[in-house]
C-alpha cells in the first residue's frame, strides 16, 4: 500500500501525548511514529532502555504507552528482555496458551547510550540468536537524560559535557561509531538509518519493513535533542533534514545483505550547513579551526562513497 | 512410586527442572553450575521437556532474558555460580522489584580475586539483600527437593527465589537420591497463571516505572512484607511437599539441639560433616548440637534465636567474609537477632573453607572443643576466627 500521511495518522497511536519529554525532541517522534508501522490488530511489547524516553513516559502511577505493554528494566539489556519475552511468546503460543489469531510483535527502543555503548553486548547478543524482534535506536549522539555526556555516538568534534571543547582540547577528539554497520555485519535480514524529514515516510516504511521482517532488524533513527545539540526547538525537523542532505546522516537500508540508499540529495550540501546551527560545533566554525571542518567533511565523504560502492555491488 | 536414583547434585537439580518444564530457560556457562544448563539443553535438544532454552551472551543478559520471559507471563528458571551471580546483581534487585517469580539455581562458588572455582558462599551472600528468597541445601536430595518446591514459592510469594547449594561438594558429588515421579512433580508445581503479563493483549500494562521518592518507598516497603510474608508461604508449600514425599523441610533443621550445651550454626554440606562430629561427641557424653538454618531470605530471626536460648555456648560459621573489621553475615545477623529476642549466649563466628578449604571432623571438633571451654568459663577471647589460618604466620 502506498504511503498516504493522512491515512497513517489515522491510525492507533500508542504513546500518547501528555508525556514529559521536551519540546523539539526526536524521540517521541520517532517512537509514535515508528509503532503507527504496527497493525491496528496486532499487539505489541515494547521493551524499553533506561533514558529519556523511559523516564519521561512512564512515570507511576502513569504511563504513556497505550495499546500496547511496556517492559524496561535496566540501562544496558532492553534486547536481552526483549528476548526472554519474544522466546516465551513462541514457547506459550505453540502450546495453544495464547490465541493463534493474535499477533505480538517485539519492539525494543534505547537511546544511543543503551546501545552504541553499555547496551552493545546485549543487542549483539540478540540478533546472533535471531530473536524475532525489532530495535529501534534513537540516536541523540550522547547521554542526554544525565546532561549531554559523550558517548561513541557523538560526532568528531562536538562539544559535550565530558568531551568539552577547551583551550587543549577541541571536543570529542575521535569519530562516531557506526552502529548501522555493525548491525549488517551481524547478517541480519533487515537494517536500516532513518531520520525524521518530511512527511515520515522514511521512518514509517522502514519500520513497517523492520517489524514485518521475521527475525531480528534493527532501525538507526536520527534523533535530535534541542538541548544537547543546541538548535532551536522549533527547528527539528530542519536539522533533521540538513543532516540527511548534507550526507551527515545518509538514509538508507540493506535487506539481506543488499544495500539501498533510500535518499539521494540532488544537491549534497557542505557538511558545514548542518554544523553551523548547532551550539555543539560552534567551536568550529572559531577562526584557525577550518582544520575540523575539512577533517569532518573528509569523514562524511567517505562515508558516502562508502554506501554508493556498496549499493552497486551488492545489487549487482 | 518414588524412584531411586544415584545422581550428582547438578544432575538431581537439572532433573528437578526437566520434570517441571519450565516455559523458558536462560544460562550462560560458569564453574561449577553450568552442568545444569548443559543437561537442560540436552533434555531440549531430545524433546523431553517444551521449554525454550535461550543461551545467552552473558549472565547479566541470563538475568535480563529470564526477567523478560516471566514478564511475559512465562515460568522461567536459570542457573549460575560466583562471577556470574556477581554479574547479574543488577539485575537480581529488578527481578524481586518487579516481583517475578524466578527460580535461580545457584551452586555457590568463591569470588575473585583471586580467581577460584571452589566452594565457599561469597556469592550468594552478597546478594542477600537483592529480595531473593534464599534457600540452602545440605545435600544432592536437598537441593532436588527445594528446586521443585522454590517454583512454588516463587510463584506464590511472587518474589524470585535462589537455590544454592555447595559447589563441587554438592554439584558434582555423586549420592543416593529419592525422586519424584514426573507426574507428582507435574502435579505439585501445577500450571503457572499469572495474574498480569505483557502478552495479555486484552490488558496491555506498563512494566518497571519511574517512581517518585514516596512511591519509591511505599513499593519497597511491599517488597519488604512480602519477604516477612514467605515465611508463611515456605511452610505451606513444605508441609505439600511433605505429604507426597515423607521428606519434612521446616524453616531450619535442628540436629540433637533439644538438650544440647553447645551449638554451631552452619549453611549447606558443612552440616553433615558437624553431624557427624557431633555423634562421635555424643558417644562421649558431649552435648553438642547444630542448627542449620535453610532459608537465609527470609531469615527466621525470632524462631532461630529463641531456640538457642538455653545454650551454654554457640558458634556459628560463615563460609564467607564481610571484609568488614568485624565478623561475617551469618554471625552479624544471627546475633542481632539473639539481642533483638533478648537471649544472650556467648556467641563465636569462624569463618571458615573460603575457596573450597577442607573443613574435616578435626576441625569441627575444635570448635566445639572451644565452645566447653567457652561454657566453662563464660569468657571469649576471641569473637572472629578463621578456621586454619595462622594469623601470626600470616602477618
Amino acid at each position: 500500500m502506498a504511503y498516504n500521511l493522512k491515512e497513517m495518522v489515522n491510525k492507533k497511536s500508542r504513546l500518547a501525548s501528555g508525556h514529559r519529554m521536551c519540546a523539539g525532541c526526536g524521540a517521541p517522534l520517532i517512537v509514535r511514529n515508528s509503532l503507527r508501522a504496527l497493525k491496528d490488530e496486532d499487539h505489541a511489547v515494547i521493551s524499553c532502555a533506561t533514558g529519556c524516553l523511559e523516564v519521561s513516559t512512564c512515570i507511576y502511577p502513569y504511563t504513556s504507552w497505550k495499546d500496547c505493554s511496556f517492559l524496561h528494566t535496566a540501562f544496558e539489556c532492553a534486547s536481552a528482555c526483549a528476548s526472554g519475552a519474544s522466546k516465551t511468546y513462541e514457547k506459550l503460543k505453540r502450546e495453544n496458551k495464547l490465541p493463534q489469531d493474535k499477533d505480538t510483535k517485539f519492539i525494543a527502543f534505547g537511546g544511543d547510550g543503551g546501545t552504541y555503548d553499555i547496551g552493545l553486548q546485549s543487542l549483539s547478543g540478540a540478533m546472533e540468536r535471531r530473536t524475532d524482534m525489532t530495535y529501534i535506536c534513537y540516536d541523540n549522539g550522547a547521554y542526554m537524560n544525565t546532561g549531554t555526556q559523550r558517548s561513541s555516538s557523538t560526532p568528531h568534534f562536538a562539544d559535550t559535557t565530558t568531551s568539552p571543547a577547551g583551550k587543549v582540547i577541541p571536543g570529542k577528539v575521535q569519530p562516531r561509531k557506526d552502529l548501522a554497520e555493525i548491525m549488517i555485519a551481524h547478517n541480519i535480514p533487515y537494517v536500516a538509518q532513518t531520520a525524521l524529514i518530511g512527511n515520515m515516510k522514511d521512518l514509517y516504511e522502514k519500520a513497517e519493513k523492520a517489524i514485518y521482517t521475521e527475525g531480528p532488524t534493527c532501525v538507526v533513527a536520527l534523533s535530535p535533542c534541542p538541548r544537547g545539540w543546541g538548535y532551536p526547538t522549533e527547528d527539528l525537523q530542519k536539522i533533521s533534514k540538513l543532516a540527511v542532505d548534507t550526507c551527515f546522516w545518509p538514509l538508507y537500508e540493506v535487506e539481506n545483505g543488499k544495500y539501498h540508499i533510500t535518499y539521494k540529495p540532488a544537491k549534497k550540501l557542505p557538511v558545514e550547513e548542518f554544523l553551523r546551527p548547532q551550539k555543539r560545533f560552534k567551536h568550529m566554525f572559531k577562526e584557525g579551526n577550518e582544520w575540523m571542518i575539512e577533517q569532518f567533511q573528509k569523514e562524511v565523504d567517505k562515508k558516502w562513497e562508502y554506501l554508493l560502492m556498496m549499493e552497486e555491488i551488492t545489487n549487482k | 512410586m518414588a524412584i531411586r536414583e544415584r545422581l550428582s547434585g547438578n544432575e538431581a537439580v537439572a532433573t528437578a527442572m526437566k520434570q517441571i518444564n519450565p516455559d523458558t530457560v536462560a544460562a550462560y556457562p560458569i564453574t561449577p553450575s553450568t552442568e545444569v544448563p548443559q543437561y537442560f539443553s540436552n533434555f531440549v535438544a531430545n524433546g523431553s521437556v517444551s521449554t525454550e532454552f535461550i543461551a545467552v551472551e552473558s549472565e547479566h543478559s541470563a538475568m535480563s532474558a529470564c526477567i523478560g520471559a516471566a514478564a511475559a507471563g512465562g515460568r522461567v528458571m536459570s542457573a549460575t555460580s560466583s562471577q556470574g551471580l556477581a554479574l547479574m546483581f543488577e539485575m537480581l534487585y529488578i527481578a524481586s522489584g518487579l516481583r517475578l517469580p524466578i527460580t535461580l539455581i545457584c551452586g555457590n562458588r568463591a569470588l575473585s580475586a583471586p580467581l577460584n572455582i571452589h566452594n565457599d558462599h561469597s556469592d550468594s551472600m552478597g546478594a542477600r539483600d537483592s529480595g531473593f528468597i534464599q534457600l540452602y541445601c545440605e545435600n544432592n536430595q536437598e537441593a532436588y527437593d527445594n528446586t521443585i518446591m522454590a517454583v512454588k514459592i516463587a510463584e506464590r510469594a511472587k518474589l524470585p527465589v535462589m537455590v544454592c547449594y555447595d559447589g563441587f561438594i554438592t554439584s558434582h558429588s555423586v549420592e543416593n537420591i529419592m525422586l519424584m515421579e514426573n507426574e507428582e512433580v507435574k502435579n505439585f508445581v501445577g500450571e503457572y497463571k499469572p495474574d498480569q503479563y505483557l502478552l495479555d493483549y486484552n490488558n496491555p500494562i506498563s512494566i518497571g516505572p519511574l517512581d517518585m521518592q514516596k512511591d519509591y518507598f511505599k513499593h519497597r516497603y511491599e517488597l519488604a512484607s512480602a519477604m516477612k510474608d514467605a515465611k508463611k508461604i515456605i511452610k505451606e508449600v513444605s508441609e505439600e511437599f511433605y505429604k507426597i514425599t515423607g521428606r519434612k523441610y521446616d524453616l531450619y533443621e535442628k540436629y540433637m539441639m533439644d538438650d544440647a550445651e553447645i551449638a554451631i550454626i552452619a549453611l549447606n554440606s558443612t552440616a553433615g560433616t558437624i553431624k557427624d562430629t557431633i555423634d562421635n561427641l555424643r558417644e562421649k557424653g558431649i552435648k553438642a548440637g547444630l542448627l542449620k538454618p535453610r532459608m537465609f531470605r527470609p531469615l527466621p530471626w525470632n524462631e532461630i534465636a529463641l531456640e538457642l536460648k538455653n545454650l551454654k555456648a554457640l558458634a556459628i560459621m560463615d563460609k564467607c567474609d564481610s571484609i568488614n573489621g568485624y565478623a561475617a553475615p551469618l554471625f552479624t545477623e544471627i546475633t542481632s537477632a539473639m539481642y533483638s529476642s533478648q537471649v544472650y549466649v556467648p556467641t563465636i563466628n569462624y569463618i571458615y573453607g573460603l575457596g573450597g578449604t577442607d573443613t574435616t571432623v578435626k576441625d569441627i571438633e575444635k570448635i566445639y572443643s572451644k565452645l566447653q571451654e567457652i561454657s566453662k568459663t563464660y569468657r571469649i577471647t576471641k569473637i572472629t576466627n578463621y578456621l586454619g589460618i595462622d594469623e601470626e604466620e600470616v602477618k
